[in-house]
């Protein structure tokens, strides 16, 4: 606990390094209704029954809308502080969910990734482990993502009862068997890498609570986040960096968005959640002081079909990415993909922009860290982070 | 000493159930092995819980027009209680292999109802199953084949049949998943009743020989007009697809191996064992059961000793059917049956129809925590019969504090640790001083110390080893 003043943590809540909160939609979040290419005639063709209304669009320029539910990131567009990247994704999208994901994790298209990127980032801004909570993972289970050998991640289901064998008492008792535990869990030489994992894993739970256990007790706000499990996660986060523990990256999800049927009415709630928590986490931190240092990056495995089949999309390839923050140059990046017949692949959007450039970006201008060996390579940068 | 046939009961019970009480295990050795592997596969016309114990206490799980919030309650209530713990084991293989959630389909019953099958027709053919999932209402309903029409393919069952179900990624094109999804068009539901105030009717499956496409198809090489039976029958005659069972078979109940999504591109780690198990699949016809046995009387399988990282059904009810007083259908029910969400299981309710990444991906920071913190607070509290039995059988080693350790780490496994974990337990027994099994004070007699051993022995890291 005496080395949070050395994680940087200037005293008064927050840090002023560059904190990212990775907000993954998982099951394929449909692009083209999302930022719908509303004066595209072609969109109404192959959108007979699942298209947003040309009236209902919220217009950001004179091709471009976004889905009626995200009112609040158009206000932040207008602002300023919205970037939309067009048409990411990677060639031969293999439109499986699980393959898909694993590489958007681990930036590997080509063969099995072990090591998740965010991992890798969370390595280099702490390479020696002074803090466990460096990175804190929202929800019951790490993401790949974040999974690389050595590196630690809290990971949060409730941060209202995070804790090591809470019920045993007395206090007296518990210290003793928590003495214990960190003892049993010390690393014994060569047991192999899945005992050194659990005996690591162990060690950062116990640490871990101890550091996140202050942070609902030092929160107050008046903002009241609106009802839903992505509310509640960003809530925590917001908990957490407000605290000023030193946590760098955080990563939540919501979903499902695998909308093969019904999606008019899946989609709309699903977004609604999503720009409500967006606006309320946004609305805390301002009121805190302390949004000026934290992008926010959405991303999904793909996006989805171009033709409808009736009553929702199946799995598609290029997508949609955004980021939100007072740290991003906002506007449009890189081109809506062409909906000309000739120009899909397999009925799909075909991504010209890598997603590992997206990342880059990410990386090389906001955390200012070397992009190559994160990403695995050169990628262009479209530079949508304020310099 | 062990017991080397306690032990091997021990590992057969944790594998092919959920564990047993020392009581059981030694008089399921004085069966025998073979017999009590044989006992497990055949568990009979007997039923395996009282179904009508449970509906005393729900009534109202009662279906058609179930009410609703009881979620998957129901199922580990029948986890811990049944008296044929393999067909249960089975329910949840197939659970992880058909990974099908009310995220979506928003309607436990029928979720239940494939599980149900999974019950009934876990241990016999595989084809079987495939059918029966193939027309399970909440697995059209999960994967869209309702949208699935003779005039506008939905993708999603047909894809998912090869990719997760079958075969595996890279045994089959793009267009064997569109000839595929043909094969199943007109597979759908019935009309469905609106919801009512109380829940949701039931659903049925229903073939619309309107809504069918009988053109010819093309699938994985052969040519014809190929309805869904026919090309499960295609898909079962490619070793891929024994292959690919098999592995799902070994990392389940023989040793954990790579994430399934690592499949196409990383060997086995035991490819005889695999091998052994996809011959057998073949040889049977795809036999669960007969298949199941030559696992189980395998060497492969004997020295597979905590081989796997239990996954959370297994810690809690695993932990419950040790601690006993869980038998009746008491509220408590719900909240045992949420633990195993809490750490990342959560029942007809898997992330994503890939299902659960298992093994050393069971244990993150949190869910570690949440597993130390169940097991312990059930093995330590004295209420508890099973915890009374413990003790006692504890007290029978005497009032020495390393006596006391090996037989605490007898009893809970019998567990193998390395001897520096052994040295920190004997460490602590000795530090709380001799145990004075008379001295029933609160917080000071030996059952107390001992519960307190018992607490830091389901802590070690060895104890997450099934």
């Amino acid at each position: 606990m005496t080395s949070l003043l050395e994680n940087g943590t200037n005293g008064t809540g927050t840090t002023d390094d560059p904190v990212i909160v990775v907000l993954q939609l998982s099951g394929g979040n449909d692009y083209m209704n999302t930022v719908v290419p509303y004066n595209d005639p072609l969109y109404r063709d192959y959108r007979p029954t699942v298209n947003v209304g040309e009236e209902d669009v919220l217009v950001l320029d004179d091709e471009i809308g976004l889905h009626p539910t995200m009112g609040p990131i158009q206000d932040m567009y207008k602002d300023g502080n919205v970037a939309i990247i067009h048409g990411v994704g990677y060639e031969n999208s293999p439109r499986s969910h699980f393959r898909s994901m694993d590489i958007w994790h681990t930036c590997e298209p080509d063969k099995l990734g072990t090591e998740g990127w965010l991992g890798r980032v969370v390595r280099e801004l702490d390479p020696d482990k002074e803090n466990v909570v460096t990175a804190v993972s929202m929800g019951p289970a790490l993401f790949r993502a974040l999974v690389a050998p050595n590196v630690p991640v809290a990971t949060v289901e409730n941060i209202d009862s995070y804790g090591l064998l809470t019920d045993i008492t007395p206090q007296e008792k518990l210290d003793r068997v928590l003495g214990r535990y960190q003892r049993m869990y010390s690393p014994a030489i060569g047991t192999g890498p899945v005992m050194d994992y659990l005996g690591q894993t162990g060690l950062d739970a116990l640490k871990g609570a101890e550091i996140l256990n202050v942070a609902p007790e030092k929160y107050s706000s008046t903002v009241e986040y609106a009802d839903s499990s992505i509310g509640k996660k960003l809530k925590g986060i917001a908990q957490v960096h407000l605290a000023g523990l030193g946590s760098r990256v955080f990563y939540a999800d919501h979903g499902s968005f695998d909308t093969h049927a019904d999606q008019l009415s899946l989609h709309h709630k699903l977004w609604s959640q999503v720009s409500q928590a967006i606006r309320d986490f946004f609305d805390d931190l301002e009121e805190h002081n302390a949004a000026d240092n934290v992008v926010m990056f959405l991303f999904s495995e793909f996006g989805r079909r171009v033709y409808d089949n009736g009553s929702g999309t199946d799995h598609g390839a290029g997508g949609v990415c955004i980021a939100i923050g007072k740290g991003v140059k906002g506007g449009m990046y890189g081109q809506y993909p062409s909906t000309k017949a000739q120009d899909l692949d397999q009925g799909d959007l075909v991504p010209d922009l890598d997603f590992r450039s997206v990342y880059t970006s990410l990386v090389e201008d906001w955390l200012g860290l070397d992009p190559v060996p994160i990403v695995g390579g050169n990628f262009e940068n479209p530079g949508f982070i304020e310099k | 000493m062990t017991d080397q046939n306690i032990a091997l009961m021990a590992h057969l019970m944790r594998r092919a159930g959920f564990g047993a009480s020392r009581e059981e295990l030694e008089r399921r050795v004085e069966l025998g092995y073979e017999a009590t592997v044989d006992e497990l596969l055949n568990p009979g016309d007997q039923d395996a819980v009282d179904i009508y114990e449970f509906l005393r206490y729900y009534p109202l799980w009662w279906k058609p027009g179930t009410m609703g919030g009881l979620g998957h309650a129901p199922w580990v209530w029948r986890m811990i209680n049944t008296k044929a713990p393999l067909q249960e084991k089975l329910c949840l293989f197939y659970h992880q292999l058909f990974a099908t959630g009310v995220a979506k389909v928003d309607h436990y019953d029928e979720i239940e109802d494939m599980i149900e099958s999974f019950r009934e027709m876990g241990l016999g053919k595989y084809k079987d199953l495939l059918m029966a999932v193939a027309q399970s209402p909440a697995m059209i309903y999960w994967l869209d084949n309702h949208e699935n029409h003779a005039d506008s393919v939905n993708e999603n069952w047909g894809r998912e049949l090869l990719e997760l179900f079958t075969m595996g990624v890279g045994n089959y094109t793009e267009t064997d998943v569109r000839e595929c999804s043909r094969a199943f068009t007109g597979w759908t539901l019935k009309h469905k009743l609106p919801r009512f105030h109380m829940g949701r009717w039931d659903w049925d499956y229903e073939f619309r020989a309107d809504d069918h496409d009988y053109g010819e198809k093309t699938f994985l090489g052969h040519t014809g007009n190929f309805d869904g039976e026919e090309v499960i029958d295609i898909i079962l005659s490619k070793p891929a697809t024994a292959a690919f069972l098999a592995r799902h078979l070994y990392s389940f109940f023989v040793a954990d191996e790579h994430q399934v999504p690592a499949w196409s591109v990383t060997p086995p780690n035991d490819p005889e064992a695999v091998q052994f198990i996809a011959d057998a699949l073949i040889a049977s016809d795809y036999h669960i059961g007969t298949v199941l046995k030559k696992i189980f009387n395998s060497d492969f399988f004997k020295d597979s000793t905590f081989k796997r990282v239990k996954n959370p059904a297994e810690v809690v009810i695993g932990t419950l059917r040790l601690v006993e007083d869980a038998e009746r259908p008491v509220p408590e029910t719900m909240s045992w049956a949420s633990q195993i969400g809490f750490m990342g299981q959560e029942l007809l309710n898997p992330p994503s129809v890939e299902g659960w990444h298992s093994g050393i991906e069971w244990i993150n920071s949190g869910t570690l925590m949440k597993r130390t913190n169940f097991t312990a607070e059930m093995i330590s509290d004295i209420s508890r019969p099973g915890v009374v039995k413990i003790i006692d059988r504890i007290k029978s080693s005497g009032s020495d504090p390393e006596a006391v350790v090996d037989a605490c780490l007898d009893v809970m496994g019998p567990l193998e640790i390395p001897n520096e974990s052994r040295g920190e337990l004997l460490d602590h027994a000795r530090k709380l001083g001799e145990f004075d099994w008379e001295d029933d004070r609160p917080g000071q007699g030996g059952a107390t110390k001992v519960t307190e051993i018992l607490q830091l022995v389901v802590s070690l890291r060895e104890y997450q080893f099934a």
